[in-house]
């Protein structure tokens, strides 16, 4: 059913041994009002290989947030599996594997910058000398060392999402979940941490898994672009971007013929995926 | 930065509210800030205060002027009370029987003493009350929090119980207390304490409820995501987020714990607090116009000490009360 449509299209693309997300088969069903479900996912195969950028993009509504709840445990598949690292996705979680950031930044507001990006690691008993260290190397990370003491009411949302950035990767995760982080941020500043966000992945080797409804974004920021389709949910393609690694990005890739080649094929798998896929299913959301 | 980003309680509620460029860079703080210096600004609610109670002093001088002495009448029905010095002493003449001593012999303590002294009594049992009142509306809303069987069975009935009249109440406990035994002997004032716990107790119980189920689903999730426990998310998330709700509720408890001391001393009949006072002094209303007055102002005073010990508590807490504002 997932036939890929569009040039470069390799689903189930070759992966390292150990795979940072294993999703095999995943179904989601949400029980609707009246009797009615609504199918949220449905036969999605998904391979996330460790250190691999991937994004999910899609229509509202194809289960691309749902995925990423289901890899992050907030959620349980109704059908199907989910190994992060080669363990269950519940485990996963209760071992501290992943790092996870939502559209909103979610500080907390009695808490200052610092306090905010310490939070995870003094939940997991981390001493409060290595704390201070390990928020320091955040601060500098995100660039904004200088903004310690402030609290998230005397910051801007662009500054409050890389806060919330540098808590998510204050463990050291292997794998960093992102629901559409830049999501509610201007143009240019959505811009700006997209580049610090290739800058920090590549400093950190990190896997992310990153949900994104933007096409520039997900080819400007990914090794690979799973492209879904809505009604029920599920994998219409995946887009090998093959613009380099992390490290090697810099703006001036936004400009280049590869960059547009790649915008040109996530496009056409978005609206093969429409058309490949005939809307049915009743949810409206 | 100009990022106009709605706050994650927004979102939430699927509104798209958008904070101005410029608003978004600035704490709500600082642009309250920017109108007065910071000793003025402490000063204007005092200010405010002294100005409305002497509004409050003309206004009772101009009733007594204007109003004819035996009040004002539509048909059998009296709309406006009698002026007479009996009824409605002058401000002055009040504030002088403050100074003057509590009754005619000698060596009487002068009356603003005696009802400060009657006060202080009042005031320690309010405190006890309202220490009983936290802490049982408290743990009822962690309770609360914890179980959601438990908050559709204990919300009605905590709701309920508030419709008990506290007259009813009180012979009951003052029964109860005199059969207790608890190895120390059960004073009057105990059962004043608990009588008045009993109104203390329901604002901190729903304040608390509400504010202890304040965090959103995305700060619920961060915690999930971080594994953390129960005893975490409690410590770290839901406690610092209840104080802006809890806040008002503690100082609603501080009022409430006066008001039912006042009453819970009347109808137990427990001598030496202001409630007592109150009623004693009333039998003087022919003889002595202005003294009655005197134990009233003295539970305004009481009422207005319980409920400022409660605000400084909320100065110290300030940084829990920082709104919850995305940029």
């Amino acid at each position: 059913m997932t036939a890929p449509t569009a040039a470069g299209a390799a689903p189930g693309a070759p992966t390292a041994t150990a795979a940072a997300v294993q999703v095999t088969g995943v179904g989601r069903v949400f029980p609707g009002e009246g009797g009615r479900s609504v199918t949220a996912l449905e036969h999605v195969d998904l391979t996330v290989g460790a250190g691999e950028f991937v994004s999910l993009i899609g229509p509202s509504g194809c289960g691309k947030s749902t995925l990423l709840r289901l890899v992050a445990d907030l959620d349980e598949p109704t059908s199907g599996s989910i190994a992060v690292f080669g363990r269950p996705a519940r485990e996963a979680r209760l071992g501290h594997d992943y790092g996870i950031a939502f559209q909103q930044a979610g500080l907390l507001p009695w808490r200052t910058v610092r306090a905010n990006i310490e939070l995870p690691l003094s939940l997991h008993g981390v001493g409060r000398g290595a704390r201070r260290e390990r928020a320091d190397e955040m601060l500098a990370l995100v660039g904004l060392t200088d903004f310690a003491d402030h609290f998230p009411d005397q910051l801007s949302g662009g500054m409050q999402q890389r806060v919330a950035i540098a808590r998510a990767l204050a463990e050291r995760p292997s794998l960093l979940l992102m629901d559409e982080p830049f999501g509610a941020l201007d143009e240019m500043t959505r811009e700006r941490l997209q580049s610090e966000l290739v800058r920090i992945c590549a400093e950190t080797q990190a896997a992310v898994v990153f949900v994104t409804h933007s096409i520039p974004e997900a080819v400007f920021l990914s090794d690979r672009v799973v492209v879904m389709s809505a009604r029920p949910g599920r994998i219409a393609g995946i887009v090998d971007v093959g613009l380099g690694r992390s490290g090697s990005r810099d703006d001036a890739l936004r400009e280049d013929e590869a960059y547009f080649a790649a915008v040109t094929a996530v496009r056409e798998a978005l609206h093969g995926g429409a058309d490949g896929v005939p809307s049915r299913g009743v949810e409206t959301r | 930065m100009t990022t106009g980003v709605a706050g994650p309680g927004v979102a939430e509620a699927g509104d798209a509210a958008v904070v101005a460029p410029s608003a978004a860079a600035l704490a709500p703080a600082a642009r309250r800030s920017r109108a007065l210096p910071a000793p003025v600004r402490a000063l204007r609610p005092v200010a405010l205060g002294v100005a409305a109670l002497v509004l409050l002093a003309a206004l009772w001088e101009l009733v007594k002027a204007v109003v004819p002495e035996d009040g004002w009448s539509v048909g059998e029905l009296r709309v406006l009370p009698r002026t007479t010095d009996l009824a409605m002493p002058h401000v002055t003449e009040m504030l002088a029987r403050l100074g003057e001593p509590l009754t005619s012999q000698p060596g009487a303590d002068p009356l603003w003493l005696a009802v400060l002294r009657a006060g202080g009594t009042s005031l320690r049992i309010a405190a006890v009350s309202w220490v009983i009142g936290v802490v049982v509306g408290f743990g009822l809303a962690l309770l609360m929090t914890r179980f959601r069987v438990a908050r559709s069975a204990v919300l009605p009935l905590v709701v309920l119980s508030q419709t008990v009249p506290l007259i009813a109440l009180a012979p009951l406990v003052k029964g109860w207390g005199s059969k207790l035994e608890l190895g120390f002997t059960w004073e009057p004032w105990m059962s004043v304490a608990v009588i008045a716990s009993y109104l203390a107790f329901f604002p901190v119980a729903v304040g608390a409820l509400r504010g202890l189920t304040s965090p959103d689903t995305l700060h619920r999730e961060l915690f999930a995501g971080y594994a953390a426990s129960w005893t975490q998310e409690l410590v770290r998330l839901r406690l610092p987020a209840s104080v802006p709700h809890l806040l008002p509720a503690l100082r609603l408890a501080a009022t409430s714990a006066v008001l039912g001391v006042v009453v819970a001393e009347v109808s137990t009949g427990m001598p030496g607090g202001i409630g007592r006072m109150i009623l004693e002094f009333a039998n003087f209303a022919s003889s002595d116009p202005a003294k009655p007055w005197a134990p009233i102002f003295g539970a305004v005073l009481l009422g207005l000490v319980a409920s400022g010990a409660v605000a400084l508590l909320g100065t110290a807490l300030r940084r829990f009360r920082r709104a919850e504002v995305a940029a």
